[in-house]
């Protein structure tokens, strides 16, 4: 599987673009489907409804995300000159990369600058680095929107290997027991024991750096606790009325995971998508300033610049740029997850935060 | 009481042994001791230079027990350097791994206990003064700082510490570590304070809910009834009866104080065992990661039949079974 993440970088933009898009396919899915029914609409209604600046940051990112997903071969540049840029004109590049093609300079220059930062030579396109550049010369707006699509990338992709497993495993658990719960337990006590982070870097080492890896291993470190979480809830629902009616009916054990455990879930797997979604960002984070996060990530940008802000003068907007757009992010997420935890908690429901 | 401790006990055992095979799978099946040696050396090293390093690190040894070699294999060796706490050498600079781990445990128990009182009693405090005044805008601006300061990485609380009150205000060393007792207060005051504050909104916000919880529970009502104050209902009641998840949620992060903080003592340059695991990823280090991981899930594993117990001594109606 590595094999098929190293194939180079445009193999892995791709790779890396079809699950972007597979996130959005489910999220939009799961979001048509709530729409029929009654008291998904009501939630949904009322997260939007007290939470409106939070979920338009959040589609702001995810719009970014999305600009620099879609890529495709050629186009035409102003300057073209060098053989460098010939190469890149090779390479499928997204609008964001073309909206900030030969933007680069020579090394740092400072936000809104005319010149460069340390030699104080005319730059190649004064004043319109709104972050100024960093030590290659790149304009660091640019690399901080690049920053969302690895963001929902490591989220995504990690929720995606994480929530399914998560549910699979909870609800046979928690329906069957017996030995299968037995087993499924002693895996997880097995696995929870372990430091969350030691684990991760243990498991990182294990498999090898690259951005599939990381975020394998951080679902095989995330997916316990929603897997206790779905199998607790799942021996609820097995002693209620509706589900022994349904067996009594001859109802066959799958139907009743599928029809009438799996559904009563669902708002679990949302609340737990948004909660999850933070934690993995910043663990990826921390993984960056390991150095073994994922290549582009806002982690990754403020790790490398932290000497930065012991220089003197001080370069401080790649730090900044980065961490704000970290902070932000994660802001408006675990705003929007708090939002849905009321809105599906009945103890705080109608309760105004 | 005697039989649930040693069921407890015995359970723990199992799980023990579950995390020394899925370590014995992540280092020698996942990574083949090929894959270690090629790690430490480089792509392009010899094959004879390759079988040297395995000779002399004692990764030549078949991975399974087999006829001829019962006990002198990989996996009886993993085992049992594991379980009788010996480690064995590092595989970065043949360092007994084990001393290196004793001389780390100090600094960071140096680091992290005071981090946690502290953390506690702030968290406890502040906490019972926002469910207090829940549901007005105290409660709510503290909801919101709290969620606020959650957002931030534990990088930028370095990071911004460093800057601000290393650098700009001089206030505190901006790294460093010696044991002198006259220095080290100095130097571990700004983690500490970073620490506290980076881990003080997700504790607020915890303590807070569960607070809550019990506040509107019949018995506060009843208390309220009788004329006992609000600050007597909030100690003597609330407090009190709230005492269950707090109580699972500090002796469950007991174990970890150990084992240290791995970002805050790699950013503020203190050599505990959080350094001793960031330098080991940096140099490929397999032997000491391996050693780090297991003693970490064996405090864990400590500190859930710790939890467990403790459940028995803070509510007398929870008779374990």
């Amino acid at each position: 599987m590595n094999a098929l993440f190293s194939a180079g970088p445009v193999r892995e933009a791709l790779i890396s673009d079809l699950i972007v898009g597979l996130v959005l396919a489910v999220g939009l899915g799961a979001g048509w489907a709530a729409r029929r029914n009654e008291i998904w609409r009501e939630a949904l209604v009322g997260v939007l409804r007290r939470r409106r600046y939070s979920v338009l940051v959040l589609g702001i990112y995810v719009f970014v995300a999305l600009l620099d997903s879609v890529l495709w071969v050629g186009g035409t540049d102003s300057s073209t000159s060098s053989v460098s840029d010939k190469v890149a004109l090779q390479e499928a590049r997204s609008p964001l990369d073309r909206a900030f093609a030969d933007s680069s300079e020579k090394s740092y220059s400072a936000p809104l600058s005319r010149v460069e930062f340390y030699d104080v030579s005319a730059l190649a396109r004064p004043g319109a680095h709104v972050f100024g550049t960093n030590v290659l010369g790149q304009d660091v707006l640019y690399l901080t929107l690049k920053g969302a699509r690895v963001a929902l990338l490591i989220g995504g992709l990690t929720s995606l290997i994480a929530i399914p497993l998560a549910l699979f495993f909870g609800i046979l658990a928690g329906y069957f027991g017996g030995r299968i719960d037995d087993v499924v337990f002693f895996v997880m006590s097995t696995l929870v024991s372990m430091p969350g982070i030691l684990l991760l870097i243990a498991l990182i080492m294990a498999l090898g750096q690259s951005t599939f890896s990381v975020c394998v291993a951080l679902g095989v470190t995330s997916w316990v606790g929603f897997c206790r979480l779905a199998r607790g809830e799942t021996m609820k629902l097995r002693e209620l009325d509706f589900v022994a009616a349904a067996r009594s009916l001859g109802v066959k054990d799958r139907v009743i995971l599928v029809r009438h455990i799996l559904p009563n879930l669902m708002h679990l797997v949302v609340i737990t998508f948004v909660l999850m979604f933070s934690g993995l960002v910043l663990s990826e984070a921390t993984l960056a300033w390991l150095g073994i996060g994922v290549n582009g990530s806002w982690g990754q940008m403020i790790a490398q610049a932290k000497d930065e802000l012991s220089r003197d003068p001080i370069v401080w907007w790649n730090v900044v740029a980065a961490g704000a757009a970290l902070f932000v992010l994660l802001l408006a997420i675990n705003r929007v997850g708090d939002a849905l935890r009321d809105v599906f908690d009945p103890r705080t429901r109608g309760e105004k935060l | 009481m005697l039989a649930y401790v040693l069921r407890r006990l015995g359970y723990g055992c199992f799980v023990v042994l579950g995390v020394l095979f899925f370590l014995f799978a992540l280092f020698f099946l996942v990574t083949t001791p090929d894959d270690i040696a090629q790690r430490a050396l480089g792509e392009k090293a010899m094959p004879q230079v390759v079988e040297r390093w395995k000779e002399n690190h004692g990764y030549n040894r078949p991975l399974w027990p087999g006829p001829g070699h019962a006990t002198d294999n990989l996996l009886v060796d993993h085992f049992q350097k594991m379980l009788t706490f010996e480690f064995g050498n590092s595989d970065a600079d043949g360092v007994p791994i084990r001393q290196r781990i004793s001389e780390g445990v100090l600094p960071s128990l140096l680091l992290t206990v005071p981090m946690f009182v502290i953390g506690i009693g702030f968290g406890i405090g502040i906490s019972l003064f926002v469910a207090f005044f829940r549901e007005t805008y105290i409660d709510r601006l503290g909801v919101f700082v709290s969620v606020l300061t959650m957002s931030i990485p534990l990088l930028l609380y370095i990071i911004g510490g460093q800057f601000l009150l290393g650098k700009m205000l001089r206030w505190f060393p901006v790294s460093g570590f010696d044991l002198h007792p006259g220095v080290l207060a100095r130097f571990l005051a700004l983690p500490v304070l970073v620490g506290v504050l980076s881990s003080l909104g997700s504790d607020v916000r915890f303590f807070r809910t569960v607070f809550i919880e019990e506040i509107f529970k019949d018995y506060v009502r009843t208390a309220r009834a009788k004329g006992a104050g609000e600050m007597r209902v909030m100690t003597g009641h609330v407090l009190r009866n709230a005492m269950i998840p707090v109580v699972t949620n500090v002796v469950m992060a007991i174990p970890f104080l150990f084992t240290g903080s791995l970002l805050l003592e790699a950013g503020f340059g203190i050599p505990g065992l959080g350094s001793l695991t960031v330098e080991a990823i940096q140099a490929n280090d397999f032997s000491t990661l391996r050693a780090m991981v297991f003693l970490g899930s064996l405090l864990f594993i400590f500190g859930q039949i710790l939890t467990d117990i403790a459940y028995t001594w803070v509510d007398p109606r929870i008779r374990l079974e």
